[in-house]
C-alpha cells in the first residue's frame, strides 16, 4: 500500500480523572470505585428537581496546575457552559463543561523521540467538566417478563465526579508519539499527585481521533491537501491497544483512500477482541449541542497572583527533575530516567542520597544500588537501603588498593608465616587470612583468600 | 373575625398572647380549604397530618417556650402553602404537570426549610400553571385554579394557586417563584400583596427551576408588613445555590412605618402608553397622587428600551427553560417526555431552536445585549430616583379560556413584569383597586437590594387606601 | 423561515404525534416573528449580561457531605434492579 502518499493527522483528546475528595459540584464523595451502585449520589448529582451546582475549588486548582504544566497560558477570567445532550447516563440532559473560556489554553509539551530529535505537541485547551454515570448492559433472558429485551442498568456514582479534559492540536503523525505523550502525560498529572491516571481503571481515558493526509506533488513542490473528514476512536482502555488501535485504523482509512474513495466522518469503538475498530451508530446529524453559558454558576477571576501561587504550589516536574538528576547527581541520562520515572522513587532516591552522604555514599553508588535491585518503596525506607549497601561494602566490596595494601602490611609483619607457606606448607595461608580479615571484620572471605594467593606468589 | 382572616402579624400577637393555639388556626384554615377548594382547584396537596402535628409542636413551644425562643422562630404556628414548585421531603411535588404527578422528592428546598424552622406549619402545596409557563394558571395540568373574586375570571399566573389561596383566606401566606412576574401578577388579579425579591436575594435551591438567570423566589400576603416578616426568613446566602449574595439586612419590617416623604418616585412613560386599560392608569394616577399626598415626589423618566423586554424575555426565558426541563427523561424519576403539555412542549422547542447552530447569535446572544441596555435604563433611572411605579398589568383579569388559544396574546399580558426579571431588581406588587369588580395592583420597583424601602413605600399606600380590607364573596 | 419543526422536536427529545406538527410549527413561527422585533436594537459594543448578580468565583472547599442513601436515590425510580435504575437497552 502507498503509505508515503498520506500523512497521518492525529489529535488526542484525554481526559483525566482528579482525585478529589468530593464531586466537582457536590459534596458527595468522588472515591465511587468498587462502591455498592447509587450510594454516592445526592440532588445535584442524581439532576433531581431543583438542585444546583457548585464548583469545587480544588478541582478547578488542580486543573489549573495540569494546564501550567502543560505550558499553558491561564485564563483570568473563565466560566462554564452547558453542553446539551440526551443520553441515559446524563442526568440533567446537560454536561457542565467549559467552552469558550477554558481555564488554561495555547500550552505545549515535548516529547523526547531521540535524543537528538525532539517534538512540540501543541495543547489547545485543558478545561473542567464532570463525568457521567455508568452505563452497564443487561440481556434479559432471564426477564420473561419483558420479552427478552435488553436493559441498560444505570449506576450514577460516577456522575460528577471531576473531569479535567486535555486537547491537542493535531500534531501526532503515528502510533508512537501517542504513546509517548500519553505516558508523559499519566507522568505529570501522577506527579501532581492530582489523579492516578490509570487507563485500566478508567480514570484516564483516550479519544484520538485520526485522519490521514494526502501528500500531492506538484512541479517537485509538495502540495498537500487538508483531510476532509476525521475518525475519532473510543474505548480505548490500555496503552497496548493504543498503538494497535491507531496503526488498524491508519490502515483501514489509506485503504479507503487508495479506492478513491474518503472515508466517512464518524466515531467508531475499539473492540479488543476483535481487534479493530467497528462503527458505532451512526447519528443522522452530528451533534448540536447548543452551547449557552452555565446560568447557575458566577464566573471564575484569577489573578496573576493567585495563578502564580499555584504554580508555587506545585511539586517538580519530572523533565526538571531529570535535568537536575543528570547536573546535580552526575547520572547518566539512563539512571536519571529510571529515578525519575515516579516521582515516590525519584523522592526515595533523594532521601537515601541525603542519609548516604553521612557513610560517605556516592549517588552513583546509591542509583546503581536502587535501580538493581526490585525495591519494594511501600515497606523499604530510605534508612534501611543505605545500610544494605554498607553491609554489602563491608562484606565484599573492598577496595582492591586498600586491601593489597594490607595483605602487604600483613605479610611484611609475618615474614616466617610466609617463608613456610612458599616452601609448601599450605595451610598456613588461613592464619595469614585470619590476620588480614581482622581489618575486615565483615568481609567476604573468598575474596581475601584469593588476593591473598596472588601476592604470595 | 375567623382565624383563618388573620394576617400573620395579627396572628402572632394571638397566639403568643393565647388568645388562641396554632391547632385552632391550622384547624380554622383546613376548614376554608376543605369548603371552597373543590370549587376554586387552589391546592393540589393538603397536607392536613402533617401541618396538624406541626401545629401542636408550635403550640407546645408556644405554651413552654420563652419570648426568646419566640423570636428565634418568627413564624411559630403560622400555617403557609407552598407552591408545588418547592420541593418538600417526603411529600408530593408535581410541578403542577404530569410528567412529576407521583414524584416525591428525598430534600427539601432551603426556603422549605428555612421557613420549618421558623415555625411555620405547612399546610398544603398550590396549584400554579405547569412549570411557571403562564400568566393565568390555565396551563396547569391539574385544571385551572379560578379567581376567588369571580369564579369565570383567571386569578393570575404562574403562582395562581398561591394567590388565591391567601386571597380566600385558605392560609397566612403562600410562596411563589416570579420569572417574568409570576408572584406579582396573580397578586394583583386577587387583590393580596406580591413580592419578588433582588435575584441572588432568596436561594433557588430545590425549587424546581424555571430559567436560572430569572427565576426569583417570592411570596404572597394579605399585607405589606407580612411580606416583609417572610422575607425576614427566606432571604440570605445559601450554600447550595452559587447565585446567592451575601449581601448583609436586618429586619425587613424596620423601616416599614416611616412614610414616604422627601422619597423621589419615577413614573416611567413607557408603561403609560396606548396599550394601557384606561381604568388601570386612572387608578395608576390616582396611587401616584396619594403619594405625593403623602410627601414624596413623582418624577416621570424614560426607560426607553420597555418595549423591548418582552421580546427579550421570550427569547432568554425559553432558552432556559429548554435545557432545564431536559432532566425530565422518566429514568430517575416522574413520566416520560410525551407528558409534557402542550405550553411545556413549546417553550421547550422555541428554547431548543433559538439555542441550535446557527441561530445562537441572532437570537440568544442579541437578546443577552439587549439585556444590558435595559438593566442600564434601570441603572439610570436610579440615579434620580429611589423606586419606580408602574400597573403590573396592561389589563384587568380576563375571563378564562378568553387567551389560552392564542400563546403570544398570553406573553403580551407580561410587558410590565419582564423587565425586573431581566434587570434583576426587586418588586412589590400591591393592589391598588378594581376594575369591574375585579382587582388590579401596581408595582413598586427599587435597585438591587431595596427590598426594605419597597415595603416602606408600599405599606404607607396600603394604609390609606385600605384595599386589602375587602375580601371576595366566597 | 422554515423552522424544520420535526429536526427541533428530535434534539429536544420530545415526541410529537402527527397532528400537533402544523400547529406547533405555526405558533413557534409567530413566536419568532414576534422576538426577531430585537434586531431594530443597536447592539453594537453592548457587553452580553448573563448573569445579574456580578457574583464571580463561589467556590466550595474540596469537602464531602453525607450522600442520600440508596433507597432515596432510587426511590421515584419506576424500573430498577439491584440498586441499579433501569431503562430500556441503548443499542450502541
Amino acid at each position: 500500500m502507498k503509505m508515503d502518499k498520506f500523512k497521518p493527522i492525529i489529535g488526542l483528546e484525554v481526559h483525566v480523572e482528579l482525585k478529589t475528595k468530593a464531586k466537582m459540584f457536590c459534596g458527595c464523595s468522588a472515591d465511587y470505585f468498587g462502591k455498592k451502585p447509587n450510594t454516592h449520589t445526592c440532588p445535584v448529582c442524581l439532576g433531581l428537581p431543583g438542585a444546583l451546582p457548585v464548583p469545587n475549588k480544588k478541582a478547578i486548582e488542580w486543573c489549573i496546575m495540569i494546564g501550567l504544566a502543560l505550558n499553558c497560558k491561564i485564563n483570568n477570567f473563565s466560566k462554564f457552559d452547558r453542553k446539551n445532550y440526551f443520553y441515559p447516563d446524563l442526568p440533567r440532559g446537560y454536561q457542565i463543561s467549559q467552552y469558550e473560556e477554558p481555564f488554561c489554553k495555547n500550552g505545549y509539551v515535548i516529547l523526547n523521540e531521540t535524543d537528538d530529535i525532539k517534538k512540540r505537541v501543541r495543547i489547545r485547551r485543558v478545561h473542567m467538566e464532570e463525568d457521567t454515570a455508568k452505563l452497564m448492559h443487561q440481556f434479559g433472558i432471564q426477564n420473561k417478563i419483558q420479552n427478552d429485551e435488553g436493559y441498560s442498568l444505570i449506576d450514577f456514582n460516577r456522575s460528577g465526579v471531576p473531569l479535567v479534559e486535555i486537547v491537542t492540536e493535531p500534531d501526532f503523525e503515528d502510533a508512537l508519539d501517542v504513546v509517548e505523550y500519553l505516558k508523559k502525560l499519566q507522568q505529570i498529572v501522577r506527579y501532581l499527585g492530582v489523579s492516578d491516571a490509570d487507563m485500566e481503571k478508567g480514570n484516564m481515558r483516550l479519544e484520538p481521533n485520526i485522519s490521514l493526509l494526502e501528500l500531492k506533488t506538484q512541479n517537485s513542490k509538495l502540495k498537500t491537501e487538508l483531510p476532509k473528514y476525521k475518525v475519532e476512536v473510543k474505548n480505548i482502555n490500555s496503552f497496548r491497544f493504543v498503538e494497535k488501535a491507531i496503526e488498524y485504523e491508519i490502515k483501514r482509512q489509506g485503504e479507503i483512500l487508495n479506492g478513491g474513495k474518503t472515508p466517512v466522518q464518524e466515531t467508531r469503538g475499539w473492540d479488543e477482541d476483535k481487534q479493530k475498530t467497528i462503527s458505532q451508530r451512526v447519528k443522522e446529524e452530528a451533534w448540536d449541542y447548543r452551547y449557552f453559558p452555565e446560568p447557575d454558576i458566577p464566573p471564575i477571576r484569577l489573578s496573576e497572583s493567585q495563578i502564580s501561587n499555584l504554580k508555587s504550589q506545585m511539586p517538580e516536574l519530572p523533565d526538571t527533575k531529570l535535568a537536575r538528576f543528570i547536573k546535580e547527581y552526575g547520572l547518566s541520562n539512563n539512571h536519571s530516567e529510571v529515578l525519575t520515572r515516579d516521582k515516590k522513587m525519584a523522592d526515595f532516591f533523594e532521601e537515601a542520597v541525603k542519609i548516604g552522604k553521612k557513610h560517605k555514599l556516592s549517588a552513583k553508588q546509591i542509583a546503581n544500588h536502587v535501580i538493581n535491585k526490585k525495591i519494594n518503596l511501600d515497606v523499604v525506607l530510605a534508612a534501611d537501603v543505605i545500610s544494605w549497601i554498607i553491609e554489602e561494602l563491608n562484606f565484599s566490596d573492598i577496595e582492591d588498593e586498600i586491601l593489597g595494601k594490607t595483605i602487604r602490611i600483613v605479610l611484611e609483619k609475618n615474614q616466617k608465616a610466609v617463608a613456610d607457606y612458599k616452601s609448601g606448607k599450605v595451610q598456613v595461608i588461613g592464619f595469614l587470612l585470619g590476620k588480614v580479615k581482622q581489618q575486615f571484620p565483615k568481609a567476604d572471605v573468598n575474596q581475601i583468600r584469593t588476593t591473598l594467593e596472588k601476592h604470595l606468589k | 373575625m375567623k382565624l383563618n382572616e388573620l394576617t400573620i402579624k395579627e396572628a402572632e400577637d394571638g397566639l403568643r398572647s393565647k388568645k388562641f393555639s396554632s391547632v385552632e388556626l391550622t384547624i380554622a384554615c383546613l376548614e376554608q380549604i376543605k369548603k371552597y377548594n373543590k370549587e376554586l382547584n387552589v391546592f393540589i396537596t393538603i397536607t392536613e397530618k402533617e401541618a396538624l402535628y406541626a401545629a401542636k409542636k408550635a403550640d407546645k413551644q408556644l405554651n413552654n417556650g420563652t419570648i426568646e425562643q419566640w423570636n428565634n422562630s418568627p413564624l411559630l404556628g403560622i400555617p403557609i402553602a407552598l407552591k408545588d414548585l418547592f420541593s418538600t421531603k417526603g411529600i408530593k411535588t408535581t410541578a403542577a404537570s404530569k410528567v412529576l404527578r407521583d414524584y416525591i422528592p428525598p430534600y427539601d428546598a432551603t426556603v422549605v426549610k428555612k421557613l420549618k424552622d421558623a415555625g411555620a406549619v405547612i399546610i398544603g402545596k398550590t396549584n400554579h400553571d405547569a412549570w411557571g409557563h403562564g400568566g393565568s394558571g390555565e396551563n396547569s395540568d391539574f385544571g385551572q385554579t379560578k379567581n376567588p373574586w369571580n369564579q369565570e375570571y383567571v386569578p393570575g399566573g404562574s403562582s395562581s394557586g398561591s394567590g388565591a389561596s391567601v386571597a380566600a383566606d385558605m392560609c397566612l401566606a403562600a410562596t411563589g417563584t416570579d420569572t417574568g412576574g409570576s408572584s406579582r401578577l396573580p397578586a394583583a388579579f386577587c387583590n393580596v400583596v406580591g413580592f419578588k425579591p433582588t435575584y441572588g436575594r432568596v436561594s433557588r435551591y430545590g425549587i424546581i427551576s424555571m430559567a436560572s438567570s430569572l427565576d426569583s423566589i417570592g411570596h404572597l400576603t394579605k399585607t405589606v408588613e407580612d411580606s416583609a416578616l417572610i422575607l425576614n426568613i427566606t432571604a440570605g446566602q445559601d450554600v447550595h445555590d452559587a447565585t446567592t449574595s451575601n449581601e448583609k439586612f436586618q429586619d425587613y419590617a424596620k423601616n416599614l412605618k416611616n412614610g414616604v416623604r422627601g422619597i423621589k418616585i419615577a413614573r416611567p412613560k413607557e408603561y403609560f402608553t396606548q396599550g394601557l386599560d384606561i381604568q388601570i392608569k386612572r387608578l395608576t394616577e390616582d396611587a401616584l397622587k396619594k403619594y405625593e399626598m403623602l410627601g414624596a415626589e413623582i418624577i416621570d423618566v424614560s426607560l426607553p428600551h420597555t418595549e423591548y423586554a418582552n421580546p427579550c424575555y421570550y427569547i432568554i426565558q425559553p432558552a432556559e427553560v429548554s435545557s432545564n426541563l431536559a432532566k425530565y427523561d422518566g429514568i430517575r424519576y416522574g413520566f416520560p417526555r410525551e407528558n409534557f403539555g402542550d405550553e411545556a412542549k413549546r417553550r421547550i422547542m422555541l428554547g431548543t431552536y433559538i439555542l441550535s447552530a446557527g441561530y445562537y447569535d441572532t437570537y440568544y446572544k442579541k437578546a443577552m445585549q439587549v439585556r444590558t441596555l435595559i438593566k442600564q435604563d434601570f441603572d439610570k433611572a436610579f440615579e434620580k430616583v429611589d423606586a419606580i411605579i408602574t400597573p403590573v398589568s396592561p389589563t384587568p383579569p380576563w375571563k378564562l379560556g378568553e387567551k389560552i388559544n392564542d400563546p403570544l396574546k398570553m406573553y403580551l399580558s407580561d410587558i410590565f413584569t419582564v423587565t425586573a426579571n431581566l434587570a434583576g431588581i426587586p418588586g412589590l406588587s400591591v393592589p391598588m383597586g378594581f376594575v369591574n369588580e375585579l382587582p388590579v395592583g401596581m408595582q413598586i420597583l427599587g435597585p438591587q437590594f431595596s427590598e426594605g424601602l419597597l415595603f416602606q413605600i408600599g405599606h404607607a399606600y396600603e394604609q390609606i387606601s385600605e384595599w386589602y380590607k375587602r375580601k371576595p364573596k366566597l | 423561515m422554515k423552522i424544520g419543526i420535526f429536526h427541533v422536536a428530535k434534539l429536544a427529545n420530545l415526541p410529537l404525534k402527527r397532528g400537533e406538527k402544523e400547529n406547533f410549527e405555526k405558533q413557534l413561527f409567530e413566536i419568532l416573528s414576534y422576538v426577531e422585533k430585537l434586531k431594530g436594537v443597536d447592539t453594537r459594543n453592548v457587553e452580553i449580561t448573563a448573569q445579574v448578580t456580578g457574583l464571580e468565583s463561589v467556590i466550595r472547599e474540596d469537602e464531602t457531605i453525607p450522600s442520600l442513601i440508596q433507597e432515596e436515590a432510587l426511590s421515584n425510580a419506576k424500573s430498577q434492579h439491584s440498586g441499579l435504575f433501569r431503562v430500556k437497552a441503548i443499542l450502541e
